[in-house]
């Protein structure tokens, strides 16, 4: 049996005038602003049908920790300007600086679910639970979605940082947009992020 | 292109590098912002305005949406509208409730 070979993945698609994998990565996160805008919306909703936000009084800034959420957002920042020069140093043909810049995102990504894990585990010593009031069901809600995305992508770019770097050999441009969709991905979770800091922690 | 067929993308790096500096400051004045104690609607303008602004730069610039085919733009409008009436959904809602219960 011959192998079938998805076609128009490095070629352009006559129809789209794109590779099919970025075609279906752009149609993939329409769906993912809808995940988070129909949670997003909730959350408005909730908000403002509340007398008081959070409900025990305060400031939301007063609950969760604005320094750990700042240098959380400076880190998905630096991981997405990283994630661009591992997508550049696949289009300059060097896999080696590829595999740096890939190393120092997963790695910024980590920093990203340690910082989230002291977080939580503050709220939790001090019985603040989901199920505790509103704020903390919106709170871990978002932000653990939000952080499963961040699994995700460090999963997809290990893989392509380990075995998945194989392809380089065989065929680096199918490898190179490989890298662009997950870049594509990763910038998107970062531009979430950038919507749940000031909205959950400054507001 | 070299002979390698290798694009030199190292000479169009300034944006990228710019992106991510204004990223940085634009966080630092959200933060600085949210410690002027604004009153609530205004802060929630500021605030929501630079989100904006930073998430357009990172679309416009990291994800390549400045020069992206139109095929792409054509669903990020459907995709644009479909999450304006998501959020316009609660509205609609609330309204019905409001006609619905005295005092409120």
């Amino acid at each position: 049996m011959s192998e079938t070979v998805i076609p128009y993945m490095v070629k352009p698609h006559p129809v789209t005038g794109l590779p099919n994998g970025k075609f279906g990565i752009w149609l993939f996160l329409s769906s993912e602003v809808m995940l988070f805008g129909a949670l997003f919306s909730s959350y408005v909703l909730i908000r403002i049908g509340m007398p008081h936000w959070p409900p025990e009084g305060g400031l939301s800034s007063e609950v969760l920790s604005v320094p750990w959420g700042t240098f959380n957002t400076a880190v998905l920042i630096t991981s997405s300007i990283t994630m661009v020069l591992a997508w550049a140093s696949c289009k300059m043909g060097s896999l080696p600086r590829f595999k740096r810049w890939m190393g120092a995102t997963v790695f910024l990504a980590l920093v990203f679910l340690v910082v989230k894990y002291f977080e939580y585990s503050d709220k939790f010593h001090h019985d603040h639970f989901p199920s505790h009031d509103n704020f903390f069901a919106v709170y871990f809600l978002l932000t653990g979605l939000h952080g499963l995305h961040i699994v995700g992508g460090i999963i997809v770019n290990t893989f392509l940082l380990t075995w998945g770097s194989r392809m380089w050999k065989t065929d680096p441009e199918h490898f190179t947009n490989r890298v662009e969709n997950a870049g594509l991905y990763w910038h998107f979770v970062d531009l979430v992020w950038i919507f749940l800091f000031p909205s959950l922690y400054l507001l | 292109m070299d002979a390698a067929g290798h694009e030199d993308v190292s000479k169009h790096m300034g944006p990228y590098y710019a992106v991510f500096v204004a990223l940085l400051c634009l966080t630092a004045v959200t933060v600085g912002v949210s410690y002027l104690h604004l009153n609530r609607p205004l802060a929630i303008t500021v605030a929501l305005i630079i989100a904006s602004v930073k998430a357009g730069l990172v679309a416009a610039v990291f994800m390549h949406l400045i020069s992206e085919k139109k095929v792409i733009y054509a669903v990020l409008i459907l995709t644009a509208l479909f999450f304006a009436l998501l959020l316009a959904l609660p509205n609609l809602t609330t309204f019905e409730h409001h006609s619905g219960m005295p005092g409120t």
